[in-house]
């Protein structure tokens, strides 16, 4: 038997390939992903295992401000005085180490990845303190000197001597380039930049000139471990200090990265799972073809004495071998992929920089596992089905399997369906984070409702879909609709990977839509602010720069607004500070009680929503800890309705001063005068600003703009990686067609043989195709829009309040769908046109 | 071509098809086969002709050069007046369609179609009207009027046979080719066609080439050729199946058998 099943494996190369492909491709994707993420993520981790020390002081933090810029912890230099001091430390050296300098390149750009950081540094020559590699030149010493990272020299082109722009949290400087250095053994910085100066500019430019730093670092003496050098130095200072030793610092470090990482990591292996579950499909159904097709082959060899158990596996180690060559092939279509993903993200600016693609043995293992796991189950069903035949009924001309009925599928998949379709409902309904987990789980239990009914629909609605092919294209339309129409099954199976796709894409599209659309009708009712500045690399920057746009002509008003990290009643989250009364003229949130101006120096102004989780009502009072370890008690003073992104507590920002708390501005709000040129305007703000490259002048259409920008780039993202699933299921429908025009070779040959043209025999292929596709695309659309729906309304407390369908684009995906089916039609017509006649006739 | 259905009769003269110095060898130097030799034979008008002979003597070759399914190597096919080795393939399959019906051993109908949708199939694929009152005659010949609405898998193989016959009379072609269409069936279902086969012939004027290996069926034609090795080595008129069994074992000894 296993000869058998190795010579039919040899003998079917067409089918062989057929089947492979759609391994290939699921195995390709997954693990593409899987290469990609452990890429990423050991582009992060040799980022920490460059930085890390023996020792490691850091200032307690109040409040975890990551993710917010501009709040900088610091201690005071004499805590490098008392570290150096413990016994068993050998040296030791004070960081500084701030997110805020930009380095600019000579096209007035600033470098770097978006959103990464922009470090700003100073300067240790001891390299035992640092991972700064001097490569060229010297370390800064001296005022406006500085050294830079060799990525950043190497994109900019800046040699050491050149005078390069700089913007810093103090303003724009001009500092002449003394050093080039590699940051740790690798240089990589993961898109990050660095500028570094010598210990006491670095303190004046980054701290206000406080003699201080944000890290201590020390290295052990000779024979003293980390663990005994912590807890020497821990004892040796005060409170406020956190001390780590190397190891706990990086994997502190690591962990969080993991964390952070891991939302890339799960969106990519959901699209993995998707490729591969349609890929599962594709597979299931040309096994089920060649089964069906072998029926005879394999009644013979049951004739001629095979246990129904050998046929069996015969048939499940030709899959084990079909896996094995596929999942092999879909490793290495996986770097491929991998390398696909990098320029992907690096196209919307989210470039990873590496060195080179890290492919794990888990990976291979992995690949392999799925590779032929899912093919032997997708063998398994044809192959149980197979062993079923009657020998003797399947010699006789018409052997087949035997047809089951579809009323088994047709009402379990309505249950499905309509039970998922009815979680999503409520899920809707009840919003919040529960709501969108119930959402969640109906779209998955209505995608498997879907998938399980649709061959018992398939029928009615291929002839609802097609009911014009007979007027437009005469006998070969009718042809082409009862073609689609005769393996319900296998033209639902090939139409549910194009309905997976389009579900998901048509959803995302719909509510990328009406993010959107929500996001523009929030901005046109909150903002009144005709500009809004802010800094692109979301650093706070001097109020300076409100005070300068202030005094530009034309302007009525300016609002700076800080947003802080902070624990409100413990409860982490940002905290908004401005000038309630200039904020009130630049924006309109609205109040239920209570007001902006009443929150007067104490008081504080809250979303309703924020409110109610926290359980505080108007009157209560809230303590707010602020990053510099600050508690302050505010008054609730006005409750507002949340609308989208406006939404947490607001307060004073003559309290935060007051407790020392100042970090600039995180964007300004612009008021024109009323009848000003806004135009005109815009250009004088932005020549106000023409120093300070980062800062940007955004009119209220250009700050919309940018944010459904962001909506868009999201979107195609997705909508590329769900493609990977659409080209999938093209290869699909290819498969089925191939395989249907070699199963109807005898049938196409009659057709030629009593008049039927080459041209009609392609058409009714082709026609077949479109009508699969669009059967496909039909449901998938509509399981998207109700998607799209529960989605929305699930989040209209996040500020997705507006649904928006946007019809002529859904539209395109359907006339897309066609299209598709048509293009994978092309192969298999082109074949089913050139059968010769005769040999058509007389195969057996 | 012309899409107007072509009268079979009256006979205007001339046979309904003829080949002329056909040859045909399959494959290349030693491996070269030939399966006709040099074959010259004309099919007359309402007629009824057998072809006849052992396996490998080349008469389904033949029935399929001189039906337009083949091509010749050397020498010339007529069908009408039209020389099917100068026609493309779309010309040829519209000369099939128009011209030309055929009934196989099997496989004859498009199982997704009813039984009357086989029978108009190459009408409707040349999106032509049939001629109703013909469709009905033929349909009232094969007397399958109720179950018309039935598709192939709902027939007996007789059945199908003669709605596939139905199908080759419908367009009123000028010449039905018929490739051993009782080889599938029984002695009693061959009987049904075959006589449907005859009255064609007798009632309509139809012309008909069967290629056969068995001597009853061959008794049914007005003309019998015998083809061996690639030649036409005799021929018969109005067989009976003794005399033509009686033909047949002369050549069991000499027949190539593959």
């Amino acid at each position: 038997m296993l000869r058998s099943a190795w010579r039919s494996l040899l003998h079917h190369k067409l089918r062989l390939i057929l089947s492979g492909v759609a391994i290939v491709l699921g195995v390709g994707f997954v693990v593409g992903t899987l290469i990609f993420t452990d890429t990423l993520n050991s582009t992060f981790t040799n980022l920490f295992a460059d930085t890390t020390s023996d020792v490691i002081v850091t200032p307690e933090q109040a409040v975890d401000g990551r993710g917010f810029a501009g709040t900088v912890a610091t201690m005071p230099a004499a805590v490098l005085d008392q570290v150096r001091a413990v016994d068993g430390v050998a040296k030791a050296g004070g960081q500084v180490l701030v997110n805020g300098v930009s380095i600019v390149d000579r096209k007035g750009e600033v470098l770097g990845t978006t959103g990464a950081p922009a470090f700003g540094s100073n300067w240790d020559d001891d390299e035992d303190l640092t991972p700064f590699r001097l490569i060229e030149g010297r370390g800064p010493a001296a005022p406006e000197e500085v050294a830079i990272d060799s990525v950043s020299a190497e994109k900019a082109d800046y040699a050491v001597g050149d005078t390069i722009p700089l913007v810093t949290p103090q303003g724009p400087l001009d500092a002449s380039l003394v050093g080039v250095f590699r940051y740790g053994t690798s240089g990589n910085l993961a898109g990050a930049t660095i500028a570094s100066f010598s210990t006491p500019y670095a303190q004046e430019l980054l701290l206000g000139g406080e003699d201080a730093f944000t890290e201590v670092d020390a290295v052990a003496a000779e024979g003293v471990t980390q663990e005994a050098l912590a807890t020497a130095v821990r004892a040796a200072l005060g409170e406020g200090l956190r001390v780590q030793t190397g190891t706990e610092a990086a994997d502190e470090a690591t962990a969080q990265l993991t964390e952070g990482l891991a939302f890339i990591n799960i969106f990519l292996l959901v699209f993995a799972g998707i490729a591969l579950f349609v890929g599962t499909f594709i597979i299931l159904n040309t096994f089920s073809m060649l089964v069906a097709q072998r029926s005879r082959e394999l009644a013979l060899l049951r004739a001629l004495g095979a246990t129904r158990g050998q046929v069996m596996r015969s048939l499940i180690l030709e899959a084990v071998g079909v896996g094995l060559v596929g999942a092999v092939l879909g490793i290495l279509v996986g770097v491929g992929v991998a390398y696909g993903l990098q320029g992907l993200f690096a196209a919307v600016g989210a470039e990873i920089p590496t060195e080179g693609l890290v492919l794990l043995p888990r990976t291979i293992i992995v690949g392999l596992a799925i590779g032929v796991l899912v093919t032997v189950v997708a063998a398994l069903v044809p192959a149980i089905r197979a062993s079923r035949i009657a020998p003797m009924a399947a010699l006789r001309d018409d052997a087949g399997l035997p047809v089951r009925s579809l009323r088994l599928r047709a009402v379990a998949g309505a249950i499905l369906l309509v039970a998922g379709l009815a979680v999503m409902t409520v899920g809707a309904s009840a919003g919040g984070s529960e709501g969108s987990q119930q959402v969640g789980i109906g779209v998955v239990v209505a995608l498997i409702g879907a998938i399980v009914v649709s061959p018992a629909i398939s029928g009615p609605l291929v002839r609802i879909l097609g009911f014009a092919f007979p007027r437009l294209f005469g006998t070969v339309g009718s042809l082409a609709v009862q073609n689609a129409e005769r393996q319900p099954r296998r033209t639902a199976a090939t139409a549910s990977a194009l309905m997976i796709g389009l579900a998901l894409v048509s959803a995302l599209t719909i509510f990328a839509t009406s993010a959107k659309t929500s996001i523009t009708v929030v901005i046109d009712r909150v903002v009144g602010a005709e500009f809004l500045v802010s800094n692109d690399t979301r650093e706070p920057f001097a109020p300076q720069v409100a005070a300068d746009l202030e005094a530009v002509p034309g302007v009525a008003g300016v609002a700076g607004v800080q947003i802080v990290p902070a624990l409100a009643d413990g409860t982490p989250g940002p905290l908004i500070a401005a000038d309630p009364d200039a904020l009130g003229q630049m924006i309109t949130l609205p109040f239920s009680s209570g007001s902006l101006a009443a929150i007067g120096g104490s008081g504080t102004a809250v979303d309703e929503q924020t409110a109610t989780d926290a359980g505080v009502g108007m009157g209560d009072s809230v303590s707010i800890t602020l990053p510099n370890g600050a508690v302050l008690e505010y008054t609730v003073a006005g409750l507002y309705d949340p609308a989208g992104a406006y939404s947490g507590y607001v307060v004073n920002r003559a309290s935060l001063v007051a407790a020392g708390l100042d970090v600039g501005d995180s964007f300004v709000y612009v008021r024109a005068d009323q009848g000003a040129d806004l135009a005109a305007l815009q250009e004088s703000l932005t020549a106000a600003l023409a120093d300070i490259p980062t800062v940007q002048v955004r009119s209220q259409a250009e700050f919309k703009e940018q944010i459904t920008s962001n909506v868009d780039q999201l979107l195609l993202v997705m909508v590329m990686l769900l493609s990977l699933a659409i080209l999938i299921a093209i290869l699909g429908i290819v498969n089925t067609l191939v395989l249907s025009v070699v199963e109807r070779t005898r049938e196409i040959g009659m057709l030629r043989a009593v008049g039927a043209l080459r041209r009609q025999i392609r058409w009714m292929v082709v026609l077949e195709a479109f009508v699969i596709a669009v059967f496909g695309a039909v449901i998938g659309l509509v399981l998207g829009v109700w998607f799209a729906v529960a989605l929305q309304r699930t989040l209209v407390d996040q500020g997705i309040e507006v649904l928006d369908i946007p019809w002529l684009g859904l539209l395109m995906f359907l006339v897309l769908a066609g299209v598709v089916g048509v293009l994978a039609a092309l192969w298999p017509a082109f074949r089913a046109g050139r059968l010769n006649v005769l040999q058509a006739i007389s195969t057996e | 071509m012309s899409t107007a259905p072509v009268p079979s009769s009256p006979a205007p003269g001339g046979p309904a098809a003829r080949a002329v110095d056909l040859v045909k060898v399959y494959g290349e130097g030693d491996t070269a086969v030939t399966a006709l030799d040099r074959v010259s034979v004309e099919f007359d008008r309402g007629r009824f002709t057998a072809i006849m002979g052992p396996s490998g003597s080349g008469k389904s070759t033949l029935m399929h050069v001189c039906a337009g399914l083949d091509s010749a190597t050397s020498g010339t096919v007529y069908i009408g007046d039209v020389d099917l080795t100068t026609l493309k393939d779309n010309d040829l399959t519209r000369l099939r369609r128009d011209a030309v019906g055929f009934v196989f051993q099997a496989f004859n109908l498009v199982p997704t179609l009813s039984a009357l949708e086989n029978i108009t199939l190459p009408m409707d694929i040349a999106g032509r009207k049939p001629d109703q009152e013909w469709v009905d005659a033929v349909i009232d010949t094969i007397g399958l009027r109720d179950r018309l609405r039935n598709r192939p898998s709902q027939l007996s193989g007789g059945q199908q046979q003669r709605v596939a016959a139905a199908r080759a009379l419908a367009s009123r072609p000028q010449i039905v080719f018929a490739d051993e269409p009782t080889g599938n069936l029984d002695s009693r279902a061959g009987a049904e066609v075959l006589e449907f086969l005859r009255r064609s012939v007798d009632d309509f004027g139809q012309t008909i080439v069967m290629v056969t290996h068995d001597p009853t069926a061959a008794s049914y034609a007005d003309h019998v050729l015998f083809l061996a090795d690639g030649q036409i080595v005799d021929t018969m008129d109005d067989p009976t199946a003794d005399r033509v069994l009686d033909r047949m074992k002369g050549f069991d000894g000499k027949g190539r058998r593959s």
